[in-house]
């Protein structure tokens, strides 16, 4: 288990690392002096009204002179220290700004797993257990929906038709979870739900394979044979095994719902990471881009870390490999 | 010798259905993804004749018709710059499907060979390539695509390439894995011991045994492929503005006029569901057919 455990971290930082370095060069590579532009931006006008000069000096400014492995070493080991650099634009600290946002994406990612695990894996297990029955099919017609459609579309259809036929919208204008509770949550369950039947869709759909993989096994036969109740079979015997690699689902998913969340909050206007990458993007703003998508990365490798424990730890063959 | 060989092949061998045969098979056996690929085939024929089926431009500006509801001479109605639903519809389709067939040929295509390669070779090259691939599953996939085109650029080849490059590490896990499992089989010894070389045995003996596993991959990617260009659009990093997408046909200014004119939210959406869901159920059918160990799953 200890050379499992430290191999795997290995791993882990090996990949943070490649991420970084490429996330690095994705920057480097975008056409057009960024320099220029916001000469251009500071000078209020058009490009041509630029000096030489003054682009020369936010290339100074910005670093934008130094040596590609200094540039990439000034990043880096600011991005670990928690110093993200500051916006090209607004100026504003790119952590600072991260922090105040954090809460509102990581609130809406919590809450809309809990809606698709509490979902996901009983429909999962019931399409499982009534295999090519009606149940089956019309669970598994209603999560290839949730695959298929975009969750964007949904939410929008949400607040068209609740404006539409009841007058309803959730309440403007964010309200933090510790300034007013029901507030908070009457306006983040309904992108949570949207976000959360794509994910069960997902998980469901993993559930239901795995369950059926479990339910053909020798020792379910021996349980039933032995003259165990159904339900003790399901629950103790095929249900504990056909779980182990949907918690590696439900890890993976769980990280890249935040994805999900970028355009959950642009149609809800939560001020969440989400549209701050957006922005930054839009606005070729680097620190915030490579920050933020750094920052994705690494939420998708500890997760991915701690799924491959889980499982070293859940099921001991694992370990010896 | 002969004889025997001839034999066998009489016996064993049922004459080979023709393509009919094999179509109206698929249709008994799987009606979801006969559905699905109806969907797909009418999507294409949207998207190729198109242009010959309205008389209406999708960009031109007609204010005077602005906003209305669907009727006879617009079938959808117009939008908030006069401009016929029905006509960008068509455009959008158009848009949807270039940018998920290409990008899937592009990102499944390269990351099957990536993965023939470094799956035949093993070792280092194995090792590095492997890890690199590591490096691009972590990242969340919108957000790829998305920091790619911020820094490329938006336009219609640079979104294929982003949702391209997004592809390539889950086609290269699936056929590398494939390679690894036929790498040891007795056939490929058998073509070494009579001195093939490593390119003709990767692409004569290595390659056709990971077609099944790629096709699998690659009919799912492509409803991710399409999800993930109306996302970018919808964001305002995809397709640039005026030209009609679906996904960008949900964003911008039109978004006031949704709550009063509600057919304008519900045209692109209901399109690209649908089409989603034709790629899906297909993609599904085409699982259960080529791999008889997912059978009934």
């Amino acid at each position: 288990m200890h050379r499992y455990l430290v191999r795997r971290v290995l791993f882990g930082l090996l990949t943070a690392v490649l991420v970084s370095l490429l996330v690095f060069a994705l920057m480097r590579i975008a056409p057009g002096d960024v320099a220029k532009s916001i000469a251009a931006q500071q000078a209020g006008g058009e490009e041509g009204t630029v000096s030489l000069e003054e682009i020369e000096q936010i290339r100074e400014a910005l670093g934008l002179n130094e040596p590609l492995y200094v540039q990439y070493w000034v990043w880096m080991s600011g991005f670990v220290r928690g110093d993200w650099g500051n916006s090209l634009f607004t100026k504003r600290p790119v952590f600072d700004e991260f922090k105040q946002k954090a809460t509102v994406t990581f609130e809406l990612v919590i809450l809309s797993q809990i809606i698709a695990i509490a979902i996901g894996i009983p429909a999962g297990v019931l399409m499982a257990l009534k295999q090519d029955s009606k149940v089956d099919y019309t669970v598994r017609i209603v999560s290839l929906a949730g695959l298929s459609i975009p969750s964007f579309w949904s939410a929008t259809l949400l607040l068209v038709g609740g404006a539409y036929f009841f007058r309803w919208s959730p309440p403007l204008g964010y309200s933090a979870i510790t300034d007013d509770f029901t507030r908070n949550l009457s306006q983040f369950i309904w992108p949570a739900l949207m976000i959360g039947y794509i994910s069960a869709a997902t998980k469901a759909r993993m559930m239901r394979s795995t369950m059926l993989e479990v339910l053909r096994q020798d020792y379910i036969r021996t349980a039933h044979a032995k003259g165990l109740r159904a339900y003790a079979v399901t629950a103790r015997h095929a249900l504990k095994n056909a779980l182990i690699p949907v918690i590696t689902v439900i890890g993976i998913t769980t990280a890249l719902s935040m994805g999900g969340s970028v355009v959950m909050e642009r149609v809800f206007t939560l001020p969440g990471i989400g549209e701050y990458i957006v922005a930054g993007m839009l606005e070729r703003d680097y620190p915030i881009v490579q920050s933020m998508v750094m920052f994705f990365a690494m939420c998708v490798i500890v997760v991915n870390l701690l799924v491959d424990l889980s499982y070293g730890w859940l099921d001991p063959r694992v370990r010896y490999q | 010798m002969a004889t025997q060989q001839s034999g066998a092949v009489t016996l064993g061998r049922p004459r080979r259905a023709g393509p009919w045969r094999a179509i109206s098979n698929f249709v008994t056996r799987k009606p979801l993804g006969a559905f699905g690929a109806l969907i797909i085939i009418i999507m294409v024929l949207m998207a190729v004749a198109g242009p010959y089926m309205t008389s209406w431009d999708p960009l031109e500006w007609n204010l005077p018709d602005k906003l209305l509801w669907p009727s006879g001479e617009h079938w959808l109605g117009t939008d908030e710059m006069g401009r016929d639903l029905w006509s960008r519809m068509m455009s959008g389709a158009r848009i949807s499907l270039l940018v998920g067939f290409a990008s899937v040929a592009f990102g499944s295509g390269a990351g099957g060979v990536i993965g023939v390669i470094s799956g035949w070779y093993g070792g280092k090259v194995d090792n590095s390539v492997q890890r690199i691939m590591d490096a691009l599953m972590s990242i969340p996939t919108l957000i790829l695509a998305m920091a790619i085109t911020a820094a490329l650029g938006t336009n219609l080849m640079n979104i294929i390439i982003a949702i391209g490059i997004v592809q390539i590490p889950r086609a290269n896990r699936v056929v590398r894995s494939q390679v690894l499992a036929v790498k040891e089989s007795q056939y490929v010894d058998a073509a070494r011991s009579i001195g093939a070389g490593n390119l003709r045995i990767m692409v004569l003996h290595i390659a056709p045994q990971c077609v099944a596993p790629w096709l699998i991959i690659s009919t799912g990617a492509l409803g991710i492929a399409i999800l993930t260009e109306a996302s970018l659009s919808f964001l305002g990093l995809g397709v640039p503005q005026p030209e009609p997408s679906w996904g960008g046909m949900l964003t911008g200014p039109v978004r006031d006029w949704f709550i009063l004119y509600p057919y304008l939210a519900i045209w692109p959406g209901l399109a690209l569901s649908l089409a989603v869901y034709g790629f899906n159920l297909f993609g599904d059918a085409i699982r259960d057919v080529l791999d008889p160990r997912l059978r009934g799953t």
